[in-house]
């Protein structure tokens, strides 16, 4: 039997699992530590396969894209503006109307697929500007240190701790109403969160040796935050960012619902404002507050499987479920004769 | 009863491992970390497996303990302990097997001790798990061990950050042989140490051994250290002992080239400065041919005829 | 400034001045660095360096031997300016680095002097491709030229480092660990530095790629002429590689000298314990726990020097006065035994002794 390089370099794999040191012993082409044949891809690269190929990725993906095509495609499915009213009030899901109408008389379904544009907007927008802030911020903090981190880090856990609702709900009720001041709001009350997180993340690779060899390079500051450090978060800026858009979409829901977001957009939180103003709730027409309140959720949940699946594609053990209960069933059929090394247990850490 | 309780003859080896195979099933390929190795320990011998990072050395002790977890798995050969099979004893006898019949200093051991526990609390789990001792007669029996390791008894009452590297190790070791098992499992015991402690350590193993008599499994990359503990000693690469004799031959007349290399690669602490070369980049063994006995009780892989040519070829400075 | 050797006697924290005129590469003197321990509004400080001078001239490889904890590693920190020392003065070329750029290092600074990690596998950002990181030294300090010129000088540095030019290309992750530090190599090479700090740069590799990575050293010093600092716990390849030799211990010099005179003749009771520690399989079996205990204690805390009544420089408790050793062409000095370490940084360094065989006689 032969025992080629190849062998030799992925046993470095194995080697490191069982917990050895890792490095790899003198190796001719190129040297790489994994058997020929694999390719071989920057970090970032894997991620972006990995999730192509997940199905969580995937299912979130899609239900998301729907939504985001019928936002686009509101204005073609349904010309007209949805607030108009168009039929007998509080009717039930019928042919005309698929999902009835409120209790004005509005299209349920052209409220809430035209909810989906502001819902979406705000959602994508916060989620963006919260990230990018909290990026400034954990970067300036775990770069500079000393007195910009205690300062920043000081700012970040006041507005942690400030009670997210109340303060909701004096901003919204203090500034003038419209879209860019729930904009405004959210990412005020958001942006501390993800800071935090990116914070430490950023601390942790802030010690790398790398970092200290890209200062006694020469390299600037800004360049060293951006260019070095930044492209090692990739994936945890994407799960703060997925995490930070389901905060948008959530509480801009809640803040319409209590009746301070802009009243005059439709979006889904306004619909569930509207069905609890006009009594929807108490006379039972299930038709006209589940559809926005259960497209909420299924944004949500489509973000979240993607967050999910960028985890899992991350952090390798979480994938291995999936190996082990194949390698299980195969085991037991084809090689009786070896006792499989416990198949039932998990590795632990 | 274990297996070490019962006697066996000084002839019958404590440890025999034959044709063992130890398999990585990744993703889309299984890489062989460990290839057809043979290899066996007889009573109060120390065995040194040496070589370098990726060769298999630790994969081959977490086999003989059983440790082996997914994707790993034992793909052929046999180990037998004692006369009995190591890879078909069921769940109650591994239990007793682990820690009673074979210990393991794992790699970075010391750190690896329970932060939250004292010492004294950590060994009495030992004997109160394993041996069934009441608590008094376990921090007795604990008290003793320490002894033995030379660290001051009034230490139980201490935590693992309370005590300095080379303290924990002795803990540590202390904790592998307090139930006396025939054979201690030492993996790079002293990687993560000083120079200065890791020589104390190693007497203080030596002194262990001389005063139990249990065989020790060492497993390091530093051939030094290795030479001047083991009576014999593998040098394995890529899964697969290249060479296997005596210690003190293999120090002095190393045959294959790779290890070789291993021994040129510490330079001198005396005479005139000598260039060295260590191994050439690109030269790489493949195909690792079956032991061959060079002379009495040395044993080495051949090498090929091209495979020869080109490791003379790269070695030109 | 330089007089001849016999007219000046060596003083007390003075080597004696053999400098042939020329300023040397680096020079260290009295660097001080504390660091801040405790909670936010604790005074309280934990010294890592106490006063380190040290000297290395234009092509000359000096080693810096010490255990963890001796205070290497933060040395070098403060040398490559990425931590601020607490007191002293760095000159290079016999400029005062620290009082000329007071906040952090110049652009020219970083183009004279470079530093190699101990981590292979830390020091290079994973997502960037080899040649990255040598395009930005060389484009940092001016020296990438044309496209053409640039790839010139790629393949060149390279090579020099015994690397191929294909590996450019490459991602760390593709490289062995040896591969990674020879593009560490190159990276500090590209700026065309007149000193390299190299902070224990085989330790993390394996046993018989470290051999090639110490002769790439060498070679570096003969055909370039370049310094090196070369920090390492290994005495056998500071022998190999280093002209000089310095032990620190406990934050602090306490010998120095020419390497090969240095190891067969330690004048140091801590270099004497690092010597005798070595593995050598020729002399197996000669441990013994109670003359490693003396040892200890006198590391410690000696009641006596060896060299008492030394013409030159008389003994001190109070103050780290150094005496000559051996032949002066060797420049091999020793610190007084007398003097103790601070008792913190001291205990911490060389901490729980095995108790001695015999429980009466201890």
């Amino acid at each position: 039997m032969t025992t080629s390089i190849a062998t030799t370099a992925s046993t470095v794999a194995g080697e490191t699992l069982a917990g050895g040191t890792g490095t790899i012993a003198g190796m001719p082409d190129g040297g790489t530590g994994l058997p020929p044949g694999a390719s071989v891809r920057r970090p970032n690269r894997t991620l972006l396969h990995g999730l192509l190929t997940n199905k969580k990725a995937m299912t979130g993906a899609a239900i998301l894209f729907i939504f985001i095509a019928l936002a686009l495609l509101a204005p073609v499915l349904y010309p007209d503006n949805p607030s108009k009213i168009t039929g007998m009030a509080s009717q039930e899901p019928d042919a005309e109307f698929w999902l009835g109408t409120t209790a004005k008389g509005q299209d349920v379904l052209a409220l809430t697929i035209h909810g989906a544009r502001s819902s979406l907007f705000v959602g994508l927008t916060v989620g963006f500007a919260s990230t990018f802030i909290g990026i400034l911020v954990g970067l300036a903090s775990a770069y500079f240190g000393k007195f910009i981190d205690e300062a920043l880090s000081l700012t970040t856990n006041v507005f942690l701790l400030l009670p997210g609702l109340p303060l909701l709900v004096i901003l919204a009720a203090f500034l003038p109403p419209g879209l860019g001041t729930v904009i405004l709001v959210l990412v005020v009350t958001g942006w501390a969160g993800s800071a935090r997180v990116l914070r430490s993340q950023a601390l942790s690779i802030r010690s790398k040796d790398f970092v200290a060899a890209a200062v006694v390079t020469g390299e600037r500051p800004l360049r060293i935050m951006f260019r070095e450090i930044l492209p090692n978060m990739a994936s945890i800026v994407m799960g703060t960012l997925l995490a930070c858009i389901i905060y948008g979409i959530g509480a801009q829901a809640g803040l319409e619902f209590l009746g301070l977001g802009d009243v005059s957009t439709v979006s889904w939180g306004n619909n569930l404002y509207w069905a609890g103003n006009e009594g929807a709730l108490l006379t039972g027409s299930w038709w006209v507050f589940v559809p926005s309140g259960l497209c909420i959720a299924l944004v949500a949940f489509s973000l979240s499987l993607i967050n999910y699946a960028v985890d899992e594609v991350t952090n390798p053990r979480l994938r291995k479920i999936q190996v082990r209960k194949i390698k299980v069933r195969k085991i037991k059929k084809s090689r009786p004769a070896h006792k499989p090394a416990q198949p039932g247990k998990r590795a632990s850490a | 009863m274990t297996v070490s309780q019962t006697s066996f003859g000084s002839h019958e080896p404590v440890l025999e491992i034959k044709d063992l195979t130890v398999k990585y099933r990744g993703d889309t390929r299984s890489t062989t970390a460990v290839d057809r190795v043979s290899f066996s320990i007889g009573t109060g011998e120390i065995f040194g497996l040496a070589g370098e990072s990726g060769c298999g050395k630790s994969t081959i002790a977490n086999a003989i303990m059983r440790l082996l977890r997914d994707p790993a798995e034992i793909a052929g050969g046999s180990i037998r302990f004692g006369g009995k099979d190591v890879l078909a004893m069921k769940q109650e006898e591994l239990r007793r097997f682990r820690w009673q019949d074979v210990a393991m200093v794992f790699q970075s051991a010391m750190n690896s001790l329970n932060p939250v526990m004292t010492i004294g609390d950590q060994i009495v789990d030992i004997y109160t798990t394993h041996a069934g001792y009441t608590r008094k007669e376990s921090l007795r029996r604990a008290a003793e061990l320490l002894e033995l390791v030379r660290i001051d008894p009034a230490r139980l009452k201490s935590y693992p950050h309370q005590l300095s590297g080379g303290m924990r190790q002795r803990a540590v070791i202390a904790m592998a042989v307090a139930l006396k098992p025939s054979l201690l499992i030492l993996d790079e015991p002293t990687t993560a140490l000083d120079v200065v402690v890791q020589q104390e350590i190693m007497a203080q193993i030596k002194e262990l051994q001389r005063e139990l008599g249990f065989s020790v499994l060492f497993i390091t990359h530093d051939m030094s250290l290795m030479v001047e503990l083991s009576h014999r000693m593998a040098v394995m690469y890529g899964g697969r002992i290249v060479e296997t004799a005596k210690a003190r031959d293999i120090h002095a007349a190393p045959q294959h080239p790779y290890t070789q290399a291993l021994m040129g690669a510490f330079p001198p602490l005396t005479g005139p400065r000598v260039p060295l070369r260590g191994l050439a980049d690109g030269v790489k063994f493949s195909n690792i041919a079956d032991l061959e006995e060079a002379s009495p009780g040395h044993f080495v892989s051949p090498l090929p005829a091209d495979q020869k040519a080109a490791v003379l070829q790269g070695a030109q400075p | 400034m330089s007089t001849p050797v016999s007219a000046r006697p060596a003083t007390a924290l003075n080597t004696p001045d053999l400098t042939n005129g020329e300023a040397p590469a680096l020079e260290v003197k009295g660097l001080v660095k504390d660091f801040h321990s405790g909670g936010l509004f604790s005074r309280a400080s934990v010294r890592a360096l106490g006063g380190v001078d040290l000297t290395i001239r234009r092509g000359e490889i000096v080693a810096l031997v010490g255990e963890s904890g001796s205070g290497k590693s933060t040395l070098a920190r403060c040398i490559a300016r990425l931590e601020k020392p607490t007191a002293g003065r760095i000159l290079l070329n016999g400029t005062d680095v620290l009082k000329r750029d007071r906040f952090q290092a110049s652009r020219e600074y970083r183009s004279q002097l470079q530093m190699v990690f101990q981590d292979p596998f830390g020091s290079l950002n994973p997502v960037h491709r080899i040649e990255h990181f040598l395009t930005r030294s060389l484009t940092l300090h001016g020296k990438a030229g044309t496209p053409a010129q640039l790839r010139t000088r790629l393949d060149g540095l390279m090579t020099t480092v015994g690397l191929t030019p294909d590996m450019l290309n490459s991602y760390p992750h593709e490289l062995s660990g040896g591969q990674r530090q020879r593009v560490a190599i190159a990276r500090a090479l590209a700026v065309e530095p007149e000193v390299i700090l190299a902070d224990e740069p085989t330790s993390m590799l394996d046993v018989s790629v470290r051999i090639g990575i110490l002769n790439l050293m060498r070679q570096l010093r003969d055909k370039q002429g370049i310094s090196m600092l070369y920090i390492t716990h290994d005495l056998a390849s500071a022998r190999y590689l280093a002209d000089r030799i310095a032990v620190m211990f406990a934050g602090e010099l306490v010998e120095e000298g020419e390497s090969l005179d240095l190891l067969a003749n330690p004048a140091h009771p801590y270099t004497r314990l690092l010597v005798s520690a070595v593995p050598d399989p020729a002399r197996t079996g000669s441990y013994d726990p109670r003359e490693r205990a003396a040892l200890r204690a006198a590391v410690m805390e000696s009641s006596s020097c060896a060299f008492d009544g030394d013409p030159e420089q008389r003994c001190s408790a109070a103050e780290p006065v150094r005496h000559r050793v051996g032949d002066p062409a060797n420049e091999h000095w020793v610190r007084c035994h007398l003097y103790r370490p601070p008792a913190s940084a001291a205990s911490h360094a060389l901490s729980a002794e095995p108790r001695t065989e015999n429980k009466a006689s201890a």
